[in-house]
């Protein structure tokens, strides 16, 4: 069973990322269960939400302790909440930030775990490009695709396009298609952060 | 077909389905996307004709209800927490006049302190009302469950709670199977009351009743209850014949034959509880669990065949009776009088306090070893217990108990669930 846990903060749609990620797994053939751990329910207060992909029924309904992937989609929570709370070693990290682990602080713990499989993906960036608003969900779910192969890219945009349809869905596929294809660039060159634009990372 | 949905999403389409005449509707949480789904369904056409009416409190709810079921509509509502406690009085009346209302409880705590989490406290304290109380383990159940509840309390002509986990089901996406129209109409036929308000052939109903006739008219609800006893596994077989699937009936064994030890739960804990014990069988222990998916009536008979043959029964509850101990316990032990056995009530996941593979085996590990109290707190932080009752003891104004647990723990947003 794969077990991705997605933090992020009130407003930034971890909960519908989680929803969407389930979708995705499902038009795969597969079996998933996407929930959310509500808390303050307030715009900017820390949120959780979870997917578990399975090919089999998934019975247990704990929230996920010891996930297989992370998804971070506000960097401000990574000294705030303890994120990486019973990561796997092999664990797969992916971060919405611009800036690559060293800036963020993160350098000893990406050691502790499979280096090469942390990544940042500048998508709030992305988001606002294709969408005008920093929504990174969905930039974030294309970033995963190509960072774990877990999920194809077709999953991802089927799952974009039934959770909002018309040119919404047409804006975050795209988003997402961005993303998916500079998270699999930077795999490729072996850099750690992607999707940053030039400005940026200079 | 299957569809990969939010529960809430799953209990709405498949109330559509069931044709319901009238559905009232007032948001609380966890409740609310159930009745916003039918609202939507309504608005769209889709479910035609059905009046969907937006009431002014819970208590409207339940008595908009009672009025639109007496008069011979197919009546659906939802509530949650204290919400169900507004409407009390209205869901006595409800039961007493036999109106078979159909409402989805989504369990979750009661205050104080206000906890908007799951447990499964607000219908439990409803549990003497006299409407059937069915618990669903799964989003697939909680929909299978409504079809069956409408089929049940239309023929009984009493109400159904159809209660599930709120969050943990109602906000969980998974996969669900939903039947068509079609399967629904060849299971459920329309709604033939037994007693109706029509101006054509008048008649009261309400009457108000002494002590001549008051016992008799209470002690029939109990015996239609007890004829629901009946019904309800052979309405659950006719289910599974249309629609190929179990669900509902009185409880679900898994692996009890020859088990010295088992759990007994409601709801949807049932999912990890079983994964809980397919491990430790897997250890070599002789270990099984019963779901009780009929609270009300509670099925004394078959909890007794199910249970009595085991050297120990831990159940396992999210309800509390305060100064007492267990509330679904209560009943279990009555369904084993006369049987010798370890009996033990593990509390659990109160407030939505997660309740956790690794938290399962180590009480259940005790309890095999005989080691565990007789009634035992599942995860209870004892070190911020102990510190308020020391409060207590050294001050007399020690203040708000919430608010010092709250200060004693410091930022509770650090978690990461």
């Amino acid at each position: 069973m794969l077990q991705v846990r997605i933090h992020g903060r009130g407003g930034q749609g971890v909960v519908t990322a989680a929803e969407m990620l389930s979708i995705a797994a499902f038009e795969e053939g597969r079996h998933a269960q996407a929930f959310p751990s509500f808390g303050s329910e307030r715009t900017g207060a820390p949120v959780v939400a979870f997917c578990r992909i399975d090919d089999q029924p998934i019975q247990i309904r704990e929230p996920i302790l010891a996930p297989d992937v992370l998804i971070i989609q506000d960097a401000t929570l990574l000294h705030q909440v303890d994120v990486f709370q019973g990561l796997k070693l092999d664990g797969y990290v992916l971060i919405n930030s611009r800036h690559p682990f060293d800036e963020l602080g993160l350098e000893d713990i990406a050691e502790r775990f499979c280096r090469e499989r942390f990544i940042t993906l500048s998508a709030t960036e992305i988001a606002l490009r294709h969408l005008g608003r920093p929504l990174p969900n969905a930039v974030l779910l294309g970033g995963f695709a190509a960072l774990t192969g877990l999920v194809g890219l077709d999953g991802v945009a089927h799952a974009i396009e039934h959770k909002f349809g018309g040119e919404i869905a047409r804006r975050n596929i795209a988003a997402a298609t961005e993303a998916y294809e500079a998270v699999a660039d930077a795999t490729r060159s072996g850099a750690s952060v992607a999707g940053a634009s030039q400005e940026a990372t200079e | 077909m299957k569809k990969q949905i939010e529960g809430s999403r799953a209990v709405a389409e498949s109330v559509a389905l069931c044709r319901p005449d009238v559905i009232c509707a007032y948001p609380i949480s966890p409740q609310t996307h159930i009745v916003e789904g039918l609202g939507e369904l309504v608005k769209s056409g889709e479910l035609s004709p059905c009046e969907f009416l937006n009431v002014e409190s819970e208590f409207a709810a339940m008595s908009v209800a009672i009025g639109s079921s007496a008069t011979g509509g197919r009546t659906y509502t939802a509530t949650a927490s204290q919400g169900l406690l507004f409407m009390v009085e209205a869901v006595y009346n409800a039961s007493g006049l036999g109106l078979p209302i159909v409402m989805t409880v989504a369990n979750r705590a009661i205050g104080a302190p206000i906890n908007i989490w799951n447990d499964h406290s607000d219908s439990m304290s409803q549990r003497d009302c006299g409407w059937i109380q069915l618990f669903a383990e799964s989003n697939q159940e909680a929909l299978d469950l409504h079809i069956q509840a409408f089929r049940l309390a239309e023929e009984m002509s009493m109400p159904v709670m159809v209660c599930m986990d709120g969050f943990i089901l109602t906000h969980a996406y998974e996969q669900v199977d939903m039947p068509d129209q079609a399967q629904v109409d060849a299971f459920l036929p329309p709604y033939e009351p037994r007693q109706v308000l029509d101006p054509d052939d008048p008649v009261s109903i309400g009457a108000m009743v002494g002590p001549e006739a008051f016992m008799e008219v209470r002690y029939l609800a109990h015996a239609k209850q007890l004829m629901a006893l009946a019904r309800i596994p052979e309405i659950a077989a006719e289910f599974e014949q249309i629609f190929g699937r179990n669900a509902g009936g009185l409880v679900r064994p898994h692996r009890v034959e020859d088990a010295e030890t088992i759990v007994v739960a409601l709801g949807s804990v049932i999912g990890t509880l079983q994964e809980v014990v397919d491990t430790m069988r897997d250890q070599g222990e002789k270990i099984g669990l019963l779901s009780i998916r009929a609270f009300r009536p509670f099925p004394l008979a078959e909890v007794r065949a199910a249970l009595g043959g085991a050297k120990r029964v831990v159940v396992l509850e999210k309800s509390f009776s305060v100064g007492l101990g267990g509330v679904v316990s209560t009943d279990v032990r009555l369904a084993l009088s006369g049987i010798q056995l370890h009996g033990y009530t593990v509390v659990a996941g109160l407030g939505g306090r997660a309740i956790t593979q690794d938290s399962l085996l180590r009480v259940l590990g005790e309890a095999i070893e005989d080691k565990l109290e007789a009634l035992t707190f599942l995860d209870l932080d004892w070190d911020i217990v102990n510190r308020h009752l020391a409060r207590e003891a050294e001050t007399r104004r020690s203040g708000p108990i919430a608010e010092n647990l709250l200060r004693d723990l410091g930022v509770v947003g650090a978690k990461v669930y």
